[in-house]
């Protein structure tokens, strides 16, 4: 048995040991096992998701071979879930592998307390009636829910869920946590205590720039009456001065500080996005609160009060050109301040949740940890329930979307994808599945979209005739590229939502087979 | 045009679809039918580069698109780190060629595929092995051996009299690349689309720490592993070369990096941070890997087959923050030296052979060295193997003129290495040798005949 460590160790480099415990818990359950779900859960096994369960009620056909890679030859006949199952089941035995030979759209309507049972569920391929109805069934029981579907050259990826938050976002660009233009005093003293100008060369290229900016700084607020620069022209002036305190032209610190000066420039305090999140009226804890909630209005109290209207400090630094002696103090200067702003938000939680009536342990040190580290970066995903959004769409958005270059074909394959629905309600069958009746199905699903345009409140509105002939054109068809694009991001996000690491999708994804200009639309 | 052979239950019932039905929005060359479907069977030839993370998906992806006749080029051998998302392999083939495992899996899964795999490094292979495919997938980790494929597919590229690519001569082909949750799929057509030397920007070189920081002022746990890798170790197994794949080694190097870093204060050496340092590990999971795989066989279909427009040309993928999907059209390079009409070099007459080889390695901007000539597939002289060397070694004493046939200038290909980043690479070089003097000078077919 191959050490699971050695198995994971290119994914544990990106969500770590925590990320694949999540995922080593989670239970997924897929609706429909065509080439859309069986290459979703076919990522997730390969991951090491802790269970599956396949439900599909139908059996292999001859043309499910051209299509999906979990199938062969001798699966012909028998039931699509226990074959697709039974090939997922070879990627990895360390996942529990279920099927269960049911139609979905059969199973929502008489058990929706089956569902309950699942950290998330995988619905692909589904009509929009079953979809309106699982949603409401999954945001009732708490369960995640993910819709993806493939349809000729489109198909969508839309994740519904009330609320996702996430406090481990891994945001590929940041802004660090340097505090250059505010400094705490026990780094203010460290800065003090080097005199530049007492230095030999050697010593001086070694100053590691955080100390240079914030004496630069410091300096300069003394001479602008307690201001830093703002101006096009100060900002200027700082950097020359920054580069008038350079020995000789090689000193790779003081370039460092001249490229980082913009950081002792930026805002005091929080950001919008972080501010927003602090005002939220989930701040206003009660004994059904998340612990996420509880430590933001810990956040909430610290910002106000000891915080002096900054989150936590993160407590990194990044590498820069320094003598070790310097760089290790810095580092651990950080680090402590760290610590300490870690002790206040986490006797605030304590006095929160004394107050609210929950166990003083019931957030664990890590877990307060990690939220003071990654105060400055939490997220917070709200989702429209499918209801509400087919019912009441933003038609502000919509109309923008329609009339936009680059999204008008995203935006008309919306449409059409829920036009083929309705038109399947109306007439039995998809657009252009079945050959011989192809003019007819244009016209037919021209209306259908017309009239969906209509009760959407875009009277006038149109969809090219080209997009409308494409859409029948593919007739429902199910192809393996597309399938393995759509099953992929349906994966990529179910990943992110149980690790509760990075940021999931907002919106719709809608794909676009055409020229691949697939957009996200937030209606 | 419903042929009634459509209606009957088949295997290629969605994909049917698509080939079988005129479409609206289709590239000119879209001829819908049955016998467009059964062509792309029967003659479309397409080598897939890397049976990894990409290469899996890829050949997956191209046996459930039509596509019946793939090749598969890999030189490594599966590894237990593969095995959490190169879905073909178990287990129990840890230790085999990628390339045949691989081709055998996708066999046994899809009927009617035929995958003849490589074991080999692409380099072992004659340049007129890939001229040989309709086109080229490259599912690969690492920017030399882009760079290695995208050289020899423009060399087939010639242009016309008017600098214009000759479509004959166009070798499609589609790059993907991922690292994490961020990934690319590309098309490059030689000739009108940038190719992957025209964008090399796109890919910028590897940082390496300054040798005098980790030597004198190691900052962070990455500095201790380095030293101990490429400093210690030299120091200490005097002539014995590091091997990053033996245990032993990299546990030695993690052992001296850990008293480094504590020698100095630091903290967070671990035996993984060392292995991902030393052997420069890209993260890589199933997802990403199966959402750029599944871009490049689309496109890869749809430049078959015409049957919809195709990606212009390069799109991004980053799930990390959101989801974000972006198409750029890049622009080609006109004076890229791979992909353009070649660089001019001209001789006199008598310049002979071995003349010609040493010029190319003073030659301003190319500085080739150690070059071996090749002549409309005809071997003038091979640095190696040892046989062929022997055999074009005569000729270096001859006149080049004479050589390619007194013709008054011709299109020549060059492989030898350069210097890039400071670092010798290998490369591929089409040149378009003019003789002064000869008869024919104001001819302005560059390409010549056949």
């Amino acid at each position: 048995m191959a050490e699971p460590k050695t198995k994971y160790d290119r994914q544990l480099r990106i969500w770590g040991e925590q990320g694949q415990a999540a995922l080593e818990k989670a239970s997924i359950c897929l609706l429909n096992c065509g080439p859309t779900g069986s290459e979703t859960l076919k990522n997730l096994v390969l991951g090491g998701v802790g269970s599956i369960t396949v439900i599909d009620g139908s059996k292999v056909e001859a043309g499910d071979l051209g299509n999906n890679f979990m199938l062969d030859e001798s699966c012909l006949g028998q039931s699509k879930a226990k074959c697709v199952c039974s090939f997922l089941q070879e990627l990895n035995d360390a996942v529990k592998a279920k099927f269960i030979e049911e139609y979905p759209g059969e199973l929502i309507e008489t058990n929706p307390s089956f569902f309950s049972q699942f950290t998330l569920v995988v619905a692909t391929q589904l009509v929009e009636s079953s979809m309106l109805k699982l949603d409401r069934i999954c945001r009732d029981a708490n369960v995640k829910l993910i819709f993806a579907r493939s349809y000729g050259l489109t198909g969508l990826v839309r994740i519904s869920v009330k609320e996702h938050t996430v406090v481990d976002s891994k945001p590929d660009h940041f802004l660090d946590d340097l505090r250059l233009n505010n400094p705490w005093p026990e780094l203010k003293q460290f800065a003090e205590s080097i005199d530049l100008k007492a230095l030999d060369p050697v010593a001086h290229k070694h100053i590691p720039y955080v100390v240079i900016l914030v004496k630069m700084a410091e300096e300069w607020a003394k001479a602008h009456g307690g201001s830093l620069p703002s101006t096009r022209d100060e900002k200027k002036a700082f950097k020359d001065l920054l580069k008038a305190g350079m020995l000789a032209f090689d000193e790779d610190n003081f370039k460092e500080a001249v490229e980082a000066s913009f950081k002792v420039f930026a805002p005091l305090g929080i950001s919008p996005d972080l501010q927003q999140i602090i005002n939220d009226s989930c701040t206003e804890v009660h004994s059904n609160s998340s612990n996420f909630w509880v430590l933001v209005a810990a956040l909430k109290e610290f910002v106000a009060n000891e915080g002096g209207g900054e989150a936590p400090l993160e407590g990194s630094i990044p590498d820069m050109t320094s003598s070790t002696e310097l760089y290790v103090n810095l580092q651990k200067i950080y680090q402590a301040k760290a610590e300490a702003d870690f002790l206040v938000i986490e006797q605030r939680a304590r006095n929160i949740l004394k107050g609210i009536g929950k166990d003083l342990d019931s957030i664990p040190k890590t877990m307060i940890k990690s939220f003071c580290k990654n105060a400055r970066k939490l997220k917070v995903c709200r989702y429209r329930s499918i209801e509400d959004e087919f019912n009441n769409p933003s038609l502000s958005e919509l109309q923008k979307y329609l009339t936009d270059e680059e999204c008008s074909i995203a935006m008309g394959f919306y449409i059409l994808l829920r036009a083929a629905d309705r038109f399947a309600a109306n007439y039995n069958s998809f657009p252009g599945q079945f050959e011989g009746a192809m003019d007819e199905d244009i016209s037919r699903l021209k209306t259908t979209a017309v009239g969906l345009l209509s009760d959407l409140g875009c009277n006038g509105s149109i969809l090219t005739e080209d997009l409308i002939n494409e859409m029948c054109r593919f007739g429902a068809s199910e192809l393996h590229a597309v399938a393995a694009f759509i099953g992929g991001i349906a994966s990529q996000e179910v990943i992110k939502l149980i690790t509760e690491q990075f940021v999931p999708m907002s919106g719709t994804f809608i794909f676009n087979g055409i020229d691949q200009k697939s957009q996200l639309l937030v209606l | 045009m419903a042929d009634s052979t459509t209606n009957q239950p088949s295997r290629t019932r969605d994909l049917d679809k698509l080939l079988l039905r005129p479409g609206n929005l289709v590239a000119p060359i879209f001829d819908p039918g049955a016998q467009l479907r059964d062509d792309i069977g029967e003659y479309a030839r397409i080598l897939v580069v890397g049976a990894g993370g990409l290469g899996c998906e890829l050949l997956k992806d191209l046996a459930l698109s039509g596509f019946k006749n793939l090749e598969v080029i890999d030189m490594d051998r599966i590894e237990v780190t593969n095995l959490n998302r190169q879905f073909l392999f178990r287990l129990e083939d840890v230790g085999k060629p990628k390339a045949e495992v691989a081709a055998k899996r996708v066999m046994e899964r899809v009927s009617g595929v035929n995958i003849v795999p490589h074991f080999c490094r692409i380099e072992d292979k004659e340049i007129e092995f890939y001229n040989d495919f309709s086109i080229i997938v490259l599912g690969l980790d690492s920017i030399e051996a882009r760079s290695y494929i995208n050289a020899v597919a423009c060399s087939f590229l010639e242009y016309d009299s008017n600098d214009n690519p000759i479509e004959e001569t166009v070798k499609p082909m589609v790059d993907g690349g991922t690292e994490g949750f961020k990934g690319h799929a590309r098309i490059i057509m030689p000739g009108s689309t940038p190719c992957f030397e025209c964008t090399i920007w796109l890919f910028p070189p590897q940082v390496k720490f300054p040798l005098c920081t980790l030597a004198e002022t190691p900052r962070t746990p990455a500095h201790c592993i380095e030293y101990a890798h490429l400093i210690k170790w030299d120091e200490v197994h005097s002539g014995k070369s590091f091997d990053p794949d033996e245990p032993e080694h990299m546990k030695w190097v993690y052992t001296e990096a850990v008293k480094r870093a504590e020698l100095f204060g630091i903290q967070g050496v671990t035996y993984s941070l060392t292995q991902g340092v030393v052997k420069n590990i890209i993260p890589a999971i199933a997802s990403t890997n199966a959402i750029v795989s599944a871009a490049c066989a689309l496109e890869t279909l749809k430049l078959v087959s015409g049957c919809s427009k195709t990606l212009s040309n390069y799109l991004t993928y980053n799930g990390v923050e959101g989801l974000h999907v972006k198409v750029t059209e890049f622009v080609r390079d006109k004076d890229c030296l791979v992909c353009g009409p070649g660089v001019l070099v001209e001789l006199d007459t008598t310049v002979t052979l071995q003349k010609f080889i040493d010029i190319l390695e003073e030659h301003p901007t190319l500085l080739l060295s150690k070059a071996s000539v090749t002549h409309r597939g005809k071997n003038l002289y091979m640095q190696a193997p040892p046989v062929l060397e022997e055999m074009t070694r005569s000729n270096l004493k001859l006149p080049l003129f004479e050589l390619m046939g007194k013709v008054s200038k011709d299109v020549v290909h060059v492989t030898g290495s350069t210097t890039k980043n400071d670092q010798k690479t290998s490369c591929l070089r089409k040149l378009r040798i003019a003789f002064k003097g000869v008869d024919g000078m104001t001819d302005t077919d560059m390409a010549g005949g056949a």
